[in-house]
């Protein structure tokens, strides 16, 4: 019976009241994913949580050691299966500090007005399973239905609905598509009024205020200790924003709030992500109006496949694009670590580059990982109902986790 | 010993006339500052960081395999101050025969996952970490996977030869 994977009786003793070992998951619904916890309970209440993780191991971090800088864009999909592009986006800003790389305006912003959208999306799968979690299942199909519409928009530039890979290291993977602006300006016409849909299901429903008021606190001190990051923090009170603290992308062009509450509990980290969706909404709609036109990719022949037409006339073109699909390109020996602001929290990519097309070393620090660090301080002492609750304030996406 | 590059930086300058010997070498490359510090005074390094530095957030504990360079490893730790907007990283090097370093959970308890990671992946063990198992791979797992003599597809399973 040593084995904590089944539901054991801890031997009674007299000083010792008896105390049961229940194992949630991995295969437990509301873990989002396949994390495990091993709860140590008297009654209803937790003693002691022990979180197992690493099912979804992948390796991804061992085989981009394998595949070209260009190539390892794909890989970086996989991680935060919910956040594709922020990933792309942040592995290729890395790899184009390391390469010193200016990217032209139009791609810039069509990356800033694309990862709004996956935070978008990404909150509304959030708020979705949230909500289905504490027992609001139709919230979950309204959010469903206007991820949807971003799935389309994201398979209208790139041909995939989720792993888009739309991000090169060097600009954009393709032109984007004409007529572009439409099914993008439909939506965020539309999007604001959703978002007042789903504040009207939930921010003031006595059911979803008993079940998420005061419950999962944690303090701002133990969070920083812990590594939290992102919108847990600023339901904590603190108005930290990578986006504005470190811009990247040319984030310092666009004017959005960071939205902050202080009770730090599963209400507030609702009400902060509820409002970041407008804000982002807010910021793809300034991209949207004020999109620059230029080229789509760097001027950098040595980094960025050369124009189909041109390989036809031009030697030298010809010649790119063989060393490139050959061998790849060389990234000069160095190394970065590029933080964005993730729907999540802080992604961190350390790219260490030998000075050889493949990457040396890639380290991709989940905003997830640091986050689920804080689980057993969060629910130890709380109630077995209220775990669910709690993990799902969190927002952890376990291919972020085990990578 | 600071290098002359170096002297110019606040973070890098305090670090040195506070604890002096500890900083082993260091650079300042694409807008990126790196300390290389002995390795049995990371602890000491980093506690006066966070004191003194106002380093609040440890972001990230991670390795390099330099294989079949000695000294092999090199642990990284990135630092991060909310207060002054400022990263920072600091770098380990440690050897291929018991690569062993001090935990600095004692710092910040974010580096307990942080460290599980780099004794998963990379077989380097942490003095003093409180919990000091295999995290992402089965705790049964032969060997470590991010080392650069690990083969990509390991050594269980192989495809296409008998």
């Amino acid at each position: 019976m040593s084995d904590p994977a089944l539901p054991v009786q801890a031997p009674e003793t007299e000083t010792a009241p008896r105390r049961m070992v229940l194992n949630m998951g991995p295969q437990h619904p509301s873990t989002h994913g396949v994390l495990r916890l091993i709860l140590e309970l008297d009654g209803e209440n937790i003693q002691k949580a022990d979180l197992d993780i690493g099912y979804l191991h992948t390796g991804i971090e061992k085989q981009c050691e394998t595949l070209t800088y260009q190539q390892a864009v794909t890989l970086t999909d996989r991680v935060d299966y919910l956040a594709n592009l922020s990933n792309n986006l942040c592995y290729c800003l890395a790899v184009e500090k390391l390469l010193g790389l200016e990217i032209p305006p139009l791609a810039q912003w069509m990356r800033v007005m694309l990862t709004e959208l996956t935070r978008i999306s990404s909150h509304l799968v959030w708020l979705g399973t949230h909500a289905i979690d504490i027992g609001a299942m139709s919230v979950f199909l309204y959010c469903f239905r206007e991820r949807e519409d971003l799935l389309r928009i994201f398979e209208m530039f790139s041909g995939q609905r989720m792993m888009t890979s739309y991000f090169r290291i060097g600009g954009l993977a393709l032109e984007p598509p004409r007529g572009w602006h439409r099914p993008v300006k439909q939506f965020l016409d539309a999007f604001p009024s959703k978002v007042d849909e789903y504040e009207d299901l939930l921010t003031n429903n006595p059911i979803w205020l008993r079940r998420t008021k005061g419950v999962g606190y944690l303090s701002l001190e133990d969070m920083l200790d812990l590594g939290v990051t992102g919108p847990m923090l600023r339901a904590a009170g603190l108005k930290w924003d990578i986006r504005k603290a470190e811009p990247y992308s040319s984030y310092e062009k666009f004017d959005f709030e960071i939205p902050t509450r202080t009770e730090s509990d599963v209400y507030a980290r609702y009400q902060v992500r509820v409002e970041e969706m407008r804000q982002s909404a807010r910021i793809a709609r300034q991209a949207l109006e004020g999109m620059p036109s230029g080229p789509w990719v760097a001027d950098a022949p040595h980094v960025v496949l050369p124009d189909r037409e041109k390989m036809k006339t031009e030697m030298e073109a010809l010649i790119y694009h063989f060393k490139i699909v050959t061998e790849g390109f060389r990234v000069p020996p160095g190394e970065v670590y590029q933080v964005i602001e993730s729907p999540r929290g802080e992604l961190g990519y350390y790219v260490v580059s030998d000075g050889t097309s493949r990457p040396y070393r890639v380290h991709i620090h989940g905003p997830s990982f640091g986050n689920l660090q804080a689980t057993p301080r969060m629910i130890e002492g709380a109630l077995v109902a209220d775990v669910i609750a709690a993990l799902g304030s969190m927002d952890f996406v376990l291919g972020d986790v085990d990578r | 010993m600071l290098p002359e590059a170096l002297v110019q930086h606040d973070t890098a300058r305090a670090l040195d006339s506070a604890l002096p010997g500890a900083i082993r070498n260091g650079k300042w490359d694409r807008g990126e500052l790196t300390l290389e510090v002995a390795p049995e005074r990371i602890v000491e390094v980093c506690r006066f960081l966070k004191q003194e530095r106002q380093f609040v957030r440890l972001s990230d504990v991670t390795a390099v395999d330099w294989y079949p360079q000695e000294p092999r490893f090199e642990v990284v730790y990135h630092l991060h101050s909310l207060e002054r907007n400022e990263r920072l990283r600091l770098k380990c090097r440690l050897p291929d025969r018991d690569p062993e370093v001090d935990s600095v959970t004692a710092v910040w308890r974010s580096a307990n996952w942080y460290e599980r990671e780099v004794y998963d992946l990379f077989g380097i063990r942490f003095r003093n970490h409180p919990d000091l198992r295999r995290i992402l791979m089965p705790e049964d797992w032969e060997g470590h996977p991010l080392r650069k003599d690990y083969p990509v597809h390991g050594y269980k399973y192989s495809y296409g030869e008998q």
